[in-house]
């Protein structure tokens, strides 16, 4: 059975109440004490029996963020984060880390088969289903499994948690890591630059298509504690990849952070497809609880005809700061984001892309559907940056929102400039309502009201959907009923 | 199947019907006919549960269930109809995407087991086939870019496959062109039988050459004035409703 691809409904049997993915797991954990400090990053470096030089870079990274004022320019209200006042480590107790994946510790596989990720690799091997995925489980502040390295590692892929890339392959992480996204990019790139503790890394060698999805799948189980983690990918000339991201995490009270980065590196004729299904705890219905998520995503089409392809839907966290982007420098590389926000009750997301054009014939694609309900406030905020080189540049924007009921906010921020006469720029935008009607035509036809309002909002999404992978898309399609239960009558 | 008694009902304050008193037995179609105004498209929302609609007096029975205790999706799954006037347009939701959830929802309501993807194309498919469309139909969005006539015969063919127990046709013949009319002529005359009964809301009395009613009824001023054969349907046509309306107070 794929990752993913079993069925909300076995999570809805084992939790209740609206976010069926809000359960604790009970594990002994090794957790640094609160606060953050210098102390802290050397804590975390020889925790994690770094080099030296990683410790240099996350004390550099330390040293600017503490030079650094959090950004407010986002439309996302939120009272003050108190950086001393959470844990940066936090690892499920153990030994070594886990050599197969029969040491991993069983509480931990049952809090994974719970959500629907199979740890297990027979599970794959007894399924039926033609595709597999190889999966990186990161709980709390580490990896604790990634499944079918040694297939990827026969095609010469590297598929596995950044820290074991740290030591086996420090060479290519000492080259490409912050070369996308530097340690002082902005405020909550260089907080995760100084205290990042696990992700995931993966490197496509030179002409290879990866054989099979990859996929990392993040949850925040601890109390108190920041997620932050990075994930490096890097796809040389003419390799391929399509890697997926899903997240969750237990119902608490209070906010929890999430700061992760994710960087991209596609070479001459290489095409990275990165997907993510954010389905973070978006607190309760009065705004009470919820996670932070504040990410910076960035690919950097590096060689000629290139392509990164961002595809997120994001229905989880009560606040989300999230713009993944393209830098399109290779001549002819192409940057495209489709996404999808929802936001219910009081949640908060601004959320949108970069497309910055600096090669010749470089295109982007940006599709956003922006869904909000109940008091909930969304935000798509882009830029389309076009520099004098850029020749022949194009880009097409098409921002859609969709509003249900009449306490919610739909907003639209694009930024276009353009140093190019060249360049072709184009941006549509729309907001609407689901419409009575259409609701009265659903149910004269016997839906539901809920079914009838899921059917629209998916039908409104279709765009985007459609370019997840099927696993995730029938997952996708499900979680946006979800969310969204309880917004009509 | 139906029985309507002193049905009152108002929208925004303003009565529209006034005491409509109607019995379709089992397996009887009737015409509802009446000039612009009258009231017929407020029965066909009444009747199926627009909330825009409130009901200010009288009782609706349908299959000896009170209909208008029902939300709409329950009356739809109890084998209530209706034929838009105007088809809404689903944005991204496939027609037989859209189709197989509303089959399904009816099937589950009556205790019968659902439909898989394929079991319900094929059909879909053929209830396609029989009345002419092309496959195509199925695939597109929910009546988006559909011209008048196409939405019209996608009533017809939503109709076929979920088989209801009472069919309401809003003015499904107004748009059509003559090949059309008969299609949707022949969609209603392919469900005829003896626990099928149809409400035909028309302006006109061609309609009537392709569904000849049992009974036609004509409406003015929310309320029924007068009731006959097929014939009387071609007496409005020849004379003009006024006349008729005139005739009557």
């Amino acid at each position: 059975m794929p990752a993913v691809a079993e069925t909300l409904d076995t999570v809805r049997a084992v939790t209740d109440g609206g976010y069926k993915w809000g359960f604790v797991t009970d594990i002994e954990m090794d957790m640094a004490p609160k606060g953050l400090t210098e102390d802290t990053v050397r804590l975390i470096s020889a925790r994690k029996q770094e080099p030296a030089w990683l410790l240099e870079w996350r004390l550099r990274a330390f040293a600017a963020w503490q030079a650094m004022e959090e950004p407010h320019w986002a439309m996302l209200h939120y009272p003050p984060i108190d950086y001393q006042d959470a844990h940066y480590y936090a690892a499920p107790r153990k030994k070594d880390g886990p050599k197969s994946l029969d040491e991993v510790d069983p509480a931990l596989l049952r809090t994974y088969e719970k959500l629907g990720i199979p740890l297990r690799e027979r599970a794959f091997l007894a399924g039926v289903e033609a595709s597999n995925i190889a999966v990186d489980a990161v709980f709390d502040s580490v990896s604790v499994a990634t499944t079918f390295r040694a297939t990827l590692a026969k095609s010469g892929v590297i598929f596995c948690p950044i820290s074991e890339a740290v030591r086996d392959h420090p060479e290519l992480v000492q080259k490409y890591m912050g070369s996308v996204v530097p340690p002082s990019d902005n405020f909550f790139a260089a907080l995760n630059s100084a205290v990042f503790t696990d992700g995931s890394f993966v490197f496509i060698p030179k002409g290879v298509a990866c054989p099979m999805e990859l996929s990392t799948y993040f949850r925040i189980n601890a109390r108190n504690t920041g997620q932050f983690e990075r994930t490096l990918i890097i796809a040389e000339d003419g390799a391929s990849v399509s890697y997926l991201e899903g997240c969750t995490a237990p119902m608490r009270d209070e906010n929890q952070l999430h700061a992760a980065v994710v960087e991209l590196i596609a070479m001459d004729d290489a095409r990275i497809k990165y997907s993510t299904v954010q389905n973070w705890y978006p607190g309760d219905a009065e705004g009470r609880g919820g996670i932070y998520n504040f990410v910076t995503k960035r690919g950097v089409c590096r060689g000629a005809r290139s392509k990164i392809s961002w595809t997120q839907v994001e229905t989880g966290s009560a606040i989300t700061w999230k713009y993944p982007s393209c830098v399109l420098q290779g001549d002819g590389s192409i940057g495209e984001f489709y996404s999808v926000a929802v936001t219910n009750n009081r949640q908060q997301a601004d959320t949108g892309t970069k497309m910055i054009h600096i090669g010749r014939d470089t295109t982007s694609t940006i599709v956003s559907k922006g869904i909000s309900a109940g008091h909930s406030n969304n935000t798509y905020r882009g830029l389309v940056r076009v520099l004098p080189k850029a020749a022949g540049a194009r880009n097409h924007t098409q921002c859609d929102s969709l509003l249900i009921g009449d306490q919610c906010g739909a907003h639209t921020v694009p930024y276009i400039e353009s140093r190019n006469a060249t360049a072709r720029v184009e941006h549509e935008a729309t907001t609407s309502k689901i419409a009575e009607d259409q609701l009265f035509y659903c149910r004269q036809r016997g839906l539901s009201e809920e079914d009838a309002v899921g059917l629209i909002v998916n039908g409104f999404c279709r765009e985007v959907l459609k370019e997840l992978p099927m696993e995730f898309a029938v997952e996708a399609q499900k979680l946006l009923a979800v969310s969204l239960e309880g917004s009509v009558g | 199947m139906l029985e309507i008694r002193n049905l009152h009902a108002a929208v925004v304050e303003k009565p529209i019907l006034q005491g409509i008193d109607l019995v379709v037995p089992d397996g009887e179609i009737h015409a509802i006919m009446g000039p612009n105004g009258s009231g017929k498209s407020t029965l066909a929302y009444v009747l199926s549960g627009r909330e825009d609609f409130a009901v200010t007096a009288g009782s609706v029975t349908f299959d000896g269930a009170d209909l208008l205790a029902m939300e709409p999706e329950q009356r739809a799954q109890a084998g209530l109809f209706l034929a838009f006037q105007a088809p809404v347009e689903l944005p991204g939701v496939g027609n037989a995407n859209f189709l197989r959830t509303a089959l399904n929802a009816v099937r589950r309501a009556r205790g019968d087991e659902e439909l898989d993807a394929a079991a319900f194309l094929k059909l879909a498919r053929a209830a396609a086939k029989s009345l002419h469309m092309p496959d195509d139909m199925l695939k597109r969005n929910v009546n988006v870019g559909f011209s008048g006539g196409e939405k019209k015969r996608n009533e017809v063919l939503q109709m076929a496959i979920l088989r209801p127990k009472l069919a309401i046709l809003d003015e499904t013949d107004s748009g059509l062109d003559i090949d059309a009319l008969r299609i949707v002529g022949d969609g209603v005359n392919a469900l005829r039988s003896e626990r099928f009964s149809a409400l035909v809301i028309t302006h006109h009395q061609r309609l009537l050459d392709h569904i000849v009613p049992d009974r036609v009824h004509v409406l003015a001023h929310g309320r029924i004035i007068r009731s006959g054969g097929a014939e009387l349907a071609r007496e409005l046509e020849a004379q003009g409703y006024a006349q008729v309306i005139a005739e009557a107070a």
